[in-house]
């Protein structure tokens, strides 16, 4: 029993992460029907970044602000420089400029930063059951959800990114520039993005070490349905849960596997995702 | 060895119906065989390399070879029938630990018998796959298959009895039979045994993407409702499509097994498979020659990188990395200046020389 | 009608890729103009509005608003010069509430926090009052033409483009939003050009007309002369 309980409250933390990473793909899905299989990429370098930084100042924190600027600014930057010339032409080549930037940038990751591991801490104290870190990620991805939904709802700038995610024909009759909104999006994706790897990266770092996490964080966002920010919230704690237990009484090894059946399983069933509606969309 | 673009058929060609045989002015051979005059031709183009050149060539030009099959199955399943698969490097798994396994638990079958087994168990792990993944588009496919690629060498740590762990298997292979002893080297040999292969392999799918099942794939592809009001089984040929690139990818798994004698799961990374889709994209998508500029540019990038970086005395780190970045730059500005990769450059560029000349 | 012209439209030339839609289209909508576009379809009369606003690139021609030049702003832009465009169908972004696309539609005005725009609006439409927290996917047709417009008078805009608002609506409810345009001329001194199928409703409420054929200008004048001229009804609005 506390083996399960062990189990439970691990998954959730780790959840914390996949749910943090699906968020950050479902903004994207929303506003431009692209997943952006860069994403994990873009962690990555956020992640060493932190890592940089906390070496050169001895701060976790700068190190942190450090991490969600990089993503910030980095995704912005993609956003305008290297998709909207080629999204423009076709959605399948959308999804292979992600790819290639995803090779890109875990390339030049290896190169400045070389393809062995280092140790990366956590933000706070991880030893025993439910530790002080496990709590921050969960309060943190919470937080980020929370005040994601407020903007969005309730501020001109989020009713500007929902008109131009929605119909950006009719965004740009009402004035709202298109274009803006998505870099913005980019932006904002990227730095939540960039949190997910500061929640999901320690203890270790290494070039490859967010593809099971984006393996999980995909999962999340599908099982959540790609363009529902509450689900993937949902869809990556539930995720967590799921492969803890997986790994806990099958072993680790076939979690990413699990994670096949789970998103084929669901989108034989619900093409569009568990959460996803029609119509009448939340957020 | 393959089929040239000039021939794809355009989206106003009549859907699903028999294709009545068509006679070119180069040639009024039915298809299939001028494929294998051409798959013939191209042996014999590798066998007069190998003749000229070393050992190391030789096991360079198999690599070639048997990627060049590999991204030739991906051509067929993104380029005719527009599915993004990222887990092709799974499929390439699964038929090289399907030859291990053989050559370690059977070692009295022949090597054409293992490649038929290898065949087989290729088309039954794309029927599994494509099956399971039919209903899925876009992105989502994409997702599916990438979870493949990162999850299925967790099977090798898994079964580590079986399969053996990060080490992996590692094999021996009969080298050239007694009577050719002497004339020609293993490596040689192995080059000529993964060629003939590939030729073949390739030769069919050259047949199979002019025949009815291309035209389907290029009807879905170009618009997937009409494909299906015009009377295209969508489904099913989707499911086809990924069949046949899966057995591709199994096969040239099996060939590098059999060419590298050494099978370990950190050879089938979601990096793989990426790499094999960007170098698709880089060769052309439209057309099987594409398969050859791409498994040309994956097997020498490799070299090249390493003998930029002793030359430039950089560290390993940028050494390791560097084919990996510049594929990724490569696949980023193909597509913003240069959507037909490198076969349609050439070929935009001759039909432009021509039109100088006339 | 004695100054210059509002909206003045010179020589407009447009393409989808390598076909002409619009060849040479002149028209001069007057301060309070209320003029209506008609023809077949396919004639090039949404053609016609989307490149006024930008939404299509012109080839060639001049579009100016108020004697400034507008031809090559983007959209987002023209709409802040005072131009607004309710597009076929509305365009209403359903996934929002009434309350939310009305105000999406004054966001970019400095004053957005100024509500009498909204609470004329409101005043304007009683069932969107009715339901303004409600997603606008729960509206009927008739609703969401009146929320489309809505949303473009919260721009305050000088000249208001509308592509077909009689589209798929009963009669009744067309009539109500033609006989709106005139009140909203008469109150508030709104300009109006009007692209229709329904030829002989639109000319009623309007007091210029323009017949465009395979994207050239077949014939204008005075509506009531367009409505009485016997060859051109037979020509071409097919009444």
């Amino acid at each position: 029993m506390t083996h399960f309980i062990n189990l439970t409250l691990n998954g959730l933390a780790s959840g914390a992460g996949y749910a943090a990473l699906a968020l950050s793909l479902v903004i994207i899905y929303q506003a431009t029907r692209l997943v952006n299989f860069a994403q994990p990429a873009l962690a990555l370098l956020s992640v060493y970044t932190a890592y940089t930084v906390t070496q050169l100042t001895g701060s976790y924190w700068v190190g942190f602000a450090a991490a969600l600027t990089v993503g910030l600014v980095v995704g912005a930057l993609v956003e305008r420089v290297i998709i909207r010339p080629i999204a423009r032409t076709s959605q399948l080549n959308a999804i292979i400029v992600t790819l290639g930037l995803l090779l890109v940038i875990q390339g030049v990751v290896g190169m400045v930063w070389g393809n062995e591991q280092h140790g990366f801490r956590y933000a706070f104290d991880y030893v025993g059951r439910f530790a002080p870190s496990d709590v921050f990620a969960l309060a943190s991805v919470g937080g980020v959800a929370l005040l994601l939904f407020l903007v969005y709802r309730f501020t001109p700038l989020g009713l500007r990114m929902r008109a131009a995610a929605f119909r950006p024909e009719a965004a740009r009759l009402s004035g709202v520039k298109v274009g803006l909104m998505l870099t913005v999006g980019w932006g904002i994706a990227s730095l939540i993005g960039a949190l997910a790897g500061m929640l999901a990266g320690p203890p270790f770092l290494s070039p490859n070490v967010f593809d099971v996490v984006f393996v999980f964080g995909i999962t999340a966002a599908v099982v959540g349905g790609l363009d529902n920010p509450f689900g993937a919230v949902v869809g990556g704690l539930l995720i967590g849960l799921g492969m803890s237990y997986v790994s806990g009484y099958v072993g680790p090894e076939l979690a990413t596997l699990s994670a096949l059946v789970i998103v084929v399983l669901v989108l034989s069933v619900r093409p569009d995702g568990i959460l996803s509606r029609p119509t009448a969309r939340k957020v | 060895m393959s089929q040239p673009t000039v021939r794809r058929e355009t989206p106003t060609d009549p859907v699903g119906s028999d294709p009545a045989p068509r006679h070119t002015r180069r040639s009024a051979l039915p298809l299939p065989v001028r494929h294998l005059l051409l798959a013939a031709l191209g042996l014999a183009a590798v066998a007069g390399l190998l003749l000229v050149t070393g050992d190391l060539t030789a096991l360079r030009l198999a690599a070639v070879g048997y990627t060049m099959l590999a991204v030739a199955g991906l051509q067929l399943l993104v380029g005719a029938s527009g599915q993004v698969s990222l887990g092709h490097g799974a499929f390439m798994m699964i038929g090289a630990y399907a030859m291990a396994l053989l050559v370690l638990h059977q070692p009295m079958l022949p090597l054409a018998v293992n490649l038929a087994i290898i065949v087989v168990v290729s088309v039954v792990a794309g029927i599994a796959v494509g099956a399971a993944t039919a209903r899925l588009h876009g992105p989502y496919l994409a997702g599916a298959t990438l979870i493949l690629a990162v999850g299925l060498p967790g099977l090798a740590h898994r079964y580590h009895d079986v399969l053996g762990g990060s080490n992996g298997l590692n094999i021996r292979t009969a080298g050239a039979p007694p009577f050719l002893q002497g004339l020609v080297s293993t490596s040689e040999w192995r080059a000529l045994v993964v060629w003939t292969t590939v030729v073949l392999g390739l030769a069919l799918l050259a047949t199979l993407s002019a025949g009815r099942l291309g035209r389907r794939m290029r009807a879905i592809r170009d618009d997937e409702t009409a494909a299906a009001m015009a009377g295209v089984p969508v489904g099913g040929t989707k499911v086809v499509a990924f069949v046949i690139a899966s057995t591709a990818g199994g096969l040239a798994g099996g060939l590098q097994a059999y060419v590298l004698g050494t099978v370990t799961p950190g050879s089938f990374t979601l990096v793989l498979s990426l790499t094999l889709l960007a170098a698709l994209v880089m060769g052309g998508i439209g057309s099987l020659w594409g398969a050859l500029w791409a498994a040309i540019a994956i097997v020498y990038l490799q070299i090249w990188a390493t003998d930029l970086a002793r030359a430039l005395n950089l560290s390993r780190d940028v050494e390791n990395n560097l084919p990996i970045v510049f594929f990724g730059v490569v696949l980023i500005l193909v597509l913003r200046f240069w959507p037909l990769g490198v076969h349609g450059a050439l070929h935009s560029l001759r039909a432009r020389l021509r039109a100088r000349e006339s | 009608m004695s100054t210059a012209p509002l909206l003045s439209v010179r020589g407009l030339t447009a393409h989808h890729g390598p076909v002409r839609a619009l060849t040479d289209v002149s028209l001069d909508v007057p301060h309070q103009g209320l003029c209506a576009v008609l023809g077949a379809n396919g004639a090039g009369k949404t053609t016609l509005l989307r490149t006024l606003t930008g939404l299509h690139p012109a080839t060639s021609g001049r579009v100016l608003l108020d004697d400034e030049d507008i031809t090559r702003l983007p959209t987002e832009k023209v709409i802040t010069r005072g131009l607004a465009h309710v597009p076929e169908g509305g365009g209403v972004i359903v996934e929002l509430t009434v309350e939310e696309n009305l105000r999406l539609g004054g966001l970019w005005r400095a004053d957005r926090r100024d509500r009498t725009t909204f609470d004329e609006v409101m005043a304007l439409f009683p069932p969107l009052a009715e339901r303004r927290s409600r997603t606008a996917s729960t509206l009927s047709g008739g609703e969401r033409q009146m929320l489309a417009i809505g949303r473009a008078l919260m721009a305050r805009p000088k000249v208001l483009l509308l592509d077909e608002p009689s589209l798929g609506l009963a009669p009744r409810v067309t009539r109500q939003i033609f006989t709106l345009l005139r009140d909203l001329r008469a109150r508030t001194g709104l300009t109006v050009v009007l692209v229709e199928q329904n030829a002989a409703g639109a000319l009623s409420v309007t007091d210029h007309g323009l017949v465009l054929d395979q994207g050239r200008v077949a014939t204008e004048g005075p509506s009531d002369g367009l409505l009485a001229d016997e060859r051109t009804r037979h020509a071409y609005l097919g009444f």
